[in-house]
């Protein structure tokens, strides 16, 4: 497996700090190899793009940045995954603690049935991050600020999430996951549901996030990593094959897999 | 040129296949939609019939069982002797209460007779025995009852609906008619006679009959007097029983095996065995509730704790597999959301997943406690099918106090010889359907306020 990993990836670091530091992750489902052998480190107040074909592995990496693949019995991850110095696999992490602080949004909206204030008040109210209703108020409507909904939802908080159109649904779950304040935000194909308008307002949102969170995005559009991000990693057959900032990749890239897939001769 | 000729029109069918017109259905479209048509007559012919049946079952329940909520009442002044109920004249308790109820007997007869004479009612061959049997046993025991209540009536008269007997009361609902009198050991043409002559002076009266829920049952010469009672309030103990063990039992289990519990080759078997449960027939749990907790356990026999743990096992099948299945059906979407926020397992599965399954929980509930409401064959085995004529008390002495059920009393009511007790049997029929459609529509109800779309 090691020669279909590129010898030589430029990290180019910019400067910032890396939040997430990844080495020699393997995911395994089954007997089935979804993972080989990644190496990679994710900055702080960037946005991170992971592209590739369909099947290869980048959700599958994302979703163990918070431990999202515990849920599924037959997953089994080695290697280290180091936030801030700690391991997340460590034995004495508890995943609820991590999710707090690695936020997600999935691919399909997913808003809880319950009134908007409910669906972002429920992430503070678990974790205990407010002691009165006021804080909690102030939480909520940070929230939604941050997901730029305030203005549309500011008059109806009581009505039902699930009411909403879908990218009003995708900004809400965003600001779901943005209220118990993450250090990182996952974010598995966010706009792949939504129509292009509903779609540039997301990526604008996920832009204005940069400022707080490091972002990290699984993306099919090759337009779209190249709009929002700043780093880009391809992913292949489980393989992270390139990963360096967006312009290089997309202008300049060093593996002939990443530029027939940016040509859009594979994927 | 034959080939020619023979080429053309040929060539011209050949067209005429690939082109032919929309206006006019080929013979593989007339086939499929005919097939199409059959199908859906054949649907509405299963309908019909399903329809059909349930109307009449329903037609014939009712027509049969209407009479027992109504009853015939004698309406004739009695004067309560102080000679017969008091013979000591000294009003004392004790010594009232040593005079039996057929001292009481001779009064009412004697008001009747009374009624007769003052009333000019000619009849031939009336005699004593025609005026005793016109009453019902009952009526007695309750003149008594309320003498030794009041003993201020004694030497008034007074105006009491007396109960009249099964004969008497059925020649009002059609069971019996001048010529069965006539052959009938129990009454006679006379008694039908004097029943039709009271009737038009208003001394007879049929009314709606609340005892028949309330009272409790009452031996084989007294159908007029059997009630349900006993039976409601032992299937209510019962049911109270099944919903409180079973409903939290069956959720925990399926939340367990649906949200927590590894697959592996134990939860598979548990969960194949679940299923096989909910088939085992109802006499077999009838049997073990019998082993386990009369036997083993030491409860006591025809009680309605013993009735309720064996309908719990009864019902927990049922609970599981609706509650099951309603977890499942919640979108995995609405787990991951809560998983991603940091909500720990339970959290996701109280706060979110378990609300959303709730219509299919509850749903599942009731349909279970429907079905332990109508089940006869276990508690036939664990002695509940018992002559039980007294009340339970209150919870939670009562439950472990005799008691009947509402389909055992049926079974029961069907056995006897009299035949006002199939008119009984099929009141109670009505009376537990009711209890059933009520249940449903409580089913309804809930499902339709814990309903959420998302």
């Amino acid at each position: 497996m090691n020669d279909m990993r590129l010898a030589e990836r430029t990290v180019d670091t910019q400067g910032k700090p890396i939040k997430f530091s990844c080495r020699d992750v393997q995911v395994y489902y089954g007997d089935k190899h979804a993972i080989k052998d990644v190496n990679v480190d994710l900055e702080d107040k960037t946005v991170t793009a992971f592209i590739g074909p369909s099947g290869c592995g980048k959700s599958t990496f994302l979703r163990c940045l918070n431990r999202m693949n515990d849920t599924i019995d037959i997953a089994r991850i080695e290697g280290k995954m180091i936030l801030d110095g700690e391991d997340i696999y460590d034995r004495r992490v508890d995943p609820v603690q991590l999710r707090a602080r690695v936020g997600m949004v999935f691919e399909k909206p997913n808003p809880f049935p319950k009134s908007i204030y409910d669906n972002v008040a429920y992430g503070p109210r678990i974790h205990g991050l407010s002691r009165n209703k006021a804080e909690l108020d102030g939480i909520v409507e940070k929230a939604l600020r941050g997901a730029a909904l305030w203005n549309e939802v500011k008059d109806r908080l009581n009505e039902t999430g699930t009411g909403l159109s879908g990218g009003q649904q995708q900004r809400l779950c965003i600001a779901r996951a943005v209220a118990t304040s993450p250090e990182v935000l996952l974010m598995d194909e966010p706009c792949s549901a939504l129509d292009p308008i509903a779609t540039s307002q997301v990526e604008e949102l996920i832009d204005q996030l940069r400022e707080e969170f490091s972002v990290v995005i699984v993306t099919h559009s090759m337009q779209q990593a190249a709009r929002v991000s700043q780093k880009t990693a391809f992913f292949h057959l489980g393989n992270l094959v390139e990963y360096g900032t967006t312009d290089d990749i997309f202008t300049n890239p060093q593996d002939p897999r990443t530029e027939s897939y940016i040509s859009g001769k594979i994927g | 040129m034959t080939d020619a000729v023979s080429a053309g029109p040929r060539r011209v069918g050949a067209q005429g296949a690939t082109r032919k017109s929309l206006l006019v259905a080929d013979a593989r479209t007339r086939r499929r939609n005919a097939a199409e048509t059959r199908f859906k007559a054949y649907g509405i012919v299963a309908i019909a019939i399903a329809m059909l049946a349930l109307v009449f079952l329903l037609f014939t329940i009712v027509r049969d069982g209407s009479g027992a909520f109504r009853q015939t009442f004698i309406d004739v002044p009695v004067t309560i002797d102080a000679a017969i109920v008091d013979p000591k004249g000294n009003r004392d308790q004790k010594d009232m209460a040593g005079v039996l109820t057929m001292s009481y007997g001779s009064m009412l007869e004697k008001s009747l007779e009374t009624w007769v004479a003052q009333n000019n009612v000619q009849i031939e061959g009336l005699g004593k025995a025609d005026y005793a049997s016109f009453y019902s046993s009952q009526a007695r025991a309750t003149l008594r009852d309320m003498v030794l209540e009041n003993p201020e009536i004694i030497g008034t008269t007074i105006n009491v609906p007396a109960l009249a007997s099964s004969r008497v009361d059925g020649m009002f609902k059609g069971r019996v008619t001048a010529e069965s009198a006539e052959i009938d050991a129990r009454t006679s043409l006379a008694q039908f006679r004097l029943a039709e002559a009271m009737e038009e002076k208003g001394a007879l009266t049929t009314r709606f009959n609340w005892d028949f829920v309330t009272q409790p049952d009452a031996s084989d010469n007294r159908a007029e007097a059997a009630g349900l009672g006993v039976a409601i309030i032992g299937s209510a103990y019962m049911m109270l029983i099944v919903l409180v063990l079973a409903l939290p039992i069956g959720v925990a289990a399926s939340i367990y095996l649906e949200e927590f519990a590894p697959k592996n080759r134990l939860t598979d078997i548990i969960e194949v065995n679940i299923s096989n449960l909910a088939a085992v027939p109802s006499i077999v749990f009838g049997i073990l509730g019998l082993a386990a907790f009369i036997n083993f356990m030491g409860l006591p026999r025809s009680a309605p704790i013993v009735g309720g743990l064996v309908l719990t096992l009864m019902t927990l099948p049922t609970i599981i597999i609706s509650t099951r299945a309603a977890l499942k059906a919640v979108p995995p979407s609405i787990r991951d959301a809560a998983l991603g926020v940091g909500a720990s397992k339970m959290q996701t599965v109280f706060h979110h997943v378990l609300p959303l399954a709730m219509p299919g929980v509850l749903t599942g509930t009731i349909i279970g406690l429907a079905q332990a409401l109508g089940e006869t064959a276990p508690l036939l085995l664990i002695g509940m099918v018992a002559f039980v004529t007294a009340y339970p008390s209150a919870p939670p002495e009562g439950l472990f106090e005799p008691a009947s059920a509402l389909p055992v009393q049926v079974y029961n009511w069907t056995q006897r010889a009299d035949s006002a007790f199939f008119e009984r049997a099929s009141g109670a029929i009505i009376v537990l359907l009711a209890f059933l459609f009520a249940m449903n529509l409580v089913a309804i109800i809930l499902r339709r306020r814990f309903e959420r779309r998302w």
